[in-house]
């Protein structure tokens, strides 16, 4: 009896070892370009839950602003005004602009500064020097405003740019508190809180910035300017938001109305098939070219920004471009597809590859996903 | 029961009914589905498809496609699906003699799940792999199960056996759910692929699955009458001149192998291995020669009708078939049960 238990125990610890070693393998064939897939996609099962209350916070808080007593970003004030700083202009992609954190902490005076996100308004008392930026949008938003020399800690999904990757790691999925209070952070930022992490790093004194999936291409430039505001770089951010708004409307005007009434299916999960519609932060930027998106017209969606299709619907659509983040930027993942290889798409090849890093972001990066999706209309209309 | 009675029950008539649902699932199926095929074009398809018969449906290539190459395999993997877990359902309650056995409670189902959580995080999910990963972790878990029931004394007591069932499942969930968290490059889509569903399958899948269902369904189906014999209880059957231990390993191996298809290509799909035979035993008798083959054709009708459901109740979304197996099943469970008690 007790020799055969230990027999069974002996098993399964053969095969907890045994799991353990293949998944630890980071070696696997489906390894690093797949992660920013799963993290598409875990944003969208996120917004599909929370985009509505997100959406109206963030109404709420462009309209409850003056009340507050000290400085405060408001989100319509960032792209209008314009400002006379270049130092920042092409900064998605110019590290350079790091150089600014010297001149940043000038600007202390101006703290204690309160700033409104998705959870009210957090003061925060000085300028932040150990930012714990658990989202992959925020430490790109952060890194641009010349603040990635602060942060001291990013989420799983952080890799960009490459130097985010060095820093200490947390899983945002699954938060643990004390990970985050033993990086010692002055200030915190969330991008969802499904643990009520927010409420504990408060209850601690550490400020903590909650700042949902954007629901628009303002409330994405909102979020730039109240991480200009929290960390002292107001000049920064909205030179940032310039940045980003006048490359965005450059490519746009540059395409014309090439892109004007063409179908699309935009797939950032093509294994349940949820499915971004016009409403959706994504399908606002393809509504910028003014593309019809298919999802918009699939039975009881109307209202919704990410409706699940079924292939079937998608295929019976037949849309003109297909915008896929499949990590292989291959066609054949459509040709080889069951039932999908006579989609006029497929046939035709007007299948565009996006990064899926890109396209799930909500950060500095938008120009870059603008002139992506410009280009595959170029190569559409040509 | 009257045994006059319980042999008219054997006759033809159930099956004729079994095949008839089926048949009209099967029907409501294919005519159902977000893209929108006329009905006319499918059922001209359909008999444009029958030999020697050659009929215009007027459909493009791509509403061909859609239909033949999405919407038709989708109903043949459910029906085969709910076949297999149902026939491995009856077998397990068979020849464990025990009507809390099925692919769920005795943990083959968690052992099949890890199997194939494996081989999708190794990367390794091609068509033969995914279902023999499946079926190895399968085989392990029942081994383990029905190992624990011995070891935990009398193996004739059903709460042992159930219980030794409840442990593995729960190690092996855990198992499982310790290895797709540790992968987060892949655990959409284990995820996708746990909740159960039937959306994305074309011919080959069906091709993997045929075999493995044909064959477990006929090692099951040939052992139905010694079944019967072991259900009057092992001693009597040994008494009887039947090899319970050959007949024991040969149906479990079958009903595990069944139970390990299903899982592999369609996820866990709870509830149709318990409800779909005791539906059939409530209605027809205890016996085995009515029960296999009518929960073979039973299963397959009902997870093609609960598919439809999957599809229609929160269109455009899918719901994970998995949930509607247990929303019927519940409660179509809990009135048959209600009405033989009050009949009887």
């Amino acid at each position: 009896m007790k020799r055969s238990l230990a027999l069974v125990l002996l098993t399964f610890a053969l095969v907890a070892a045994a799991c353990s070693g293949e998944t630890a393998d980071p070696a696997s064939p489906s390894g690093a370009p797949s992660t920013a897939g799963s993290e598409a996609a875990g944003a969208t099962t996120a917004t599909g839950a929370s985009s509505e209350s997100s959406d109206s916070t963030t109404t709420s808080t462009a309209s409850t602003e003056t009340t507050s007593p000290e400085t405060t970003t408001t989100a319509s004030q960032a792209p209008a005004t314009s400002v006379a700083s270049t130092t920042t202009t092409s900064a998605p992609d110019d590290e350079s602009t790091e150089t600014t954190t010297t001149t940043t902490l000038t600007g202390s005076d101006e703290f204690p500064v309160t700033v409104i996100s998705d959870a009210g308004p957090t003061t925060i008392e000085a300028p932040p020097v150990r930012i714990a930026a658990l989202s992959a949008t925020h430490v790109e938003m952060l890194y641009a405003l010349g603040a990635g020399d602060r942060i001291v800690a990013v989420d799983l999904f952080s890799n960009f740019p490459e130097d985010a990757a060095a820093k200490a790691q947390l899983d945002a999925f699954n938060l643990n508190v004390e990970e985050v209070i033993a990086t010692d952070p002055d200030l915190v930022v969330l991008s969802f809180d499904p643990v009520g992490a927010l409420e504990a790093l408060e209850s601690l004194g550490i400020p903590t910035l909650l700042l949902g999936t954007a629901t628009t291409i303002e409330s994405a430039y909102l979020q730039m300017a109240v991480l200009g505001s929290a960390t002292g770089l107001e000049t920064e951010s909205e030179a940032l938001v310039k940045a980003v708004s006048e490359g965005i409307a450059e490519v746009v005007a540059a395409t014309g109305d090439a892109g004007q009434g063409l179908a699309y299916y935009h797939e950032s999960d093509p294994f349940t098939f949820y499915t971004p519609t016009s409403l959706s932060f994504i399908g606002q930027i393809y509504g910028l070219f003014g593309m019809e998106n298919i999802a918009d017209a699939a039975p009881d969606a109307a209202g919704q920004t990410f409706p699940q299709l079924t292939p079937e619907y998608i295929v019976d659509s037949d849309p003109t471009i297909i915008f896929s983040t499949d990590p292989s930027g291959d066609v054949s993942v459509y040709t080889d597809r069951v039932g999908w290889g006579s989609m006029s798409a497929v046939t035709s090849g007007a299948v565009a590859f996006l990064d899926a890093d890109i396209a799930s972001r909500w950060g500095p990066r938008l120009v870059d996903l603008v002139a992506a999706i410009a280009e595959a209309i170029q190569a559409n209309a040509g | 029961m009257t045994s006059v009675a319980a042999s008219q029950r054997l006759g033809l008539r159930p099956m004729v009914v079994a095949v008839a649902l089926l048949f009209v699932a099967a029907l409501a199926s294919i005519v159902t589905g977000a893209a929108d095929l006329p009905v006319r074009g499918v059922m001209l398809e359909m008999v444009g498809w029958l030999p020697f018969v050659d009929v215009d449906s007027g459909f493009t290539q791509l509403q061909q496609d859609v239909l033949w190459q999405l919407r038709v395999p989708r109903v043949v993997i459910g029906a085969l699906v709910g076949a297999a877990l149902s026939v491995a359902g009856a077998a397990y309650q068979g020849v464990f003699r025990n009507p809390l056995a099925d692919p769920y409670l005795l943990g083959v189902a968690a052992g099949a799940g890890l199997g194939a959580t494996l081989a999708i995080i190794t990367g390794l999910a091609t068509t033969l792999v995914l279902p023999g990963s499946a079926f190895a972790g399968a085989l392990v878990a029942v081994l383990v199960t029905y190992g624990l029931a011995k070891l935990g004394g009398s193996g004739r007591t059903t709460a042992t056996l159930v219980l030794a069932g409840v442990a593995v499942a729960s190690f092996f969930t855990a198992l499982q759910t310790y290895v797709q968290q540790t992968s987060s490059d892949t655990v959409r889509e284990v995820f996708a692929w746990i909740l159960g569903r039937l959306g994305t399958f074309g011919w080959s899948e069906v091709g993997l699955v045929v075999p493995f269902v044909f064959i477990s369904s006929v090692v099951i189906l040939a052992h139905r009458r010694h079944l019967d014999v072991l259900s009057v209880g092992e001693g009597e059957a040994a008494a009887l001149g039947l090899d319970v231990g050959r007949v024991r390993i040969l149906v479990v191996l079958a009903a595990t192998l069944a139970t390990a298809a299903a899982v592999a290509v369609a996820g866990l799909i709870g509830f149709v291995g318990i409800i779909v035979p005791h539906a059939i035993r409530l209605m027809t008798g205890a016996s085995y020669r009515a029960i296999l083959p009518l929960s073979l054709v039973g299963g397959a009708a009902f997870l093609v009708f609960a598919d439809i459901a999957a599809r229609t109740i929160v269109s455009p979304a899918e719901l994970p078939i998995g949930v509607i197996t247990a929303f019927v099943g519940a409660p179509f469970f809990a009135v048959i049960l209600a009405r033989t008690r009050t009949a009887g």
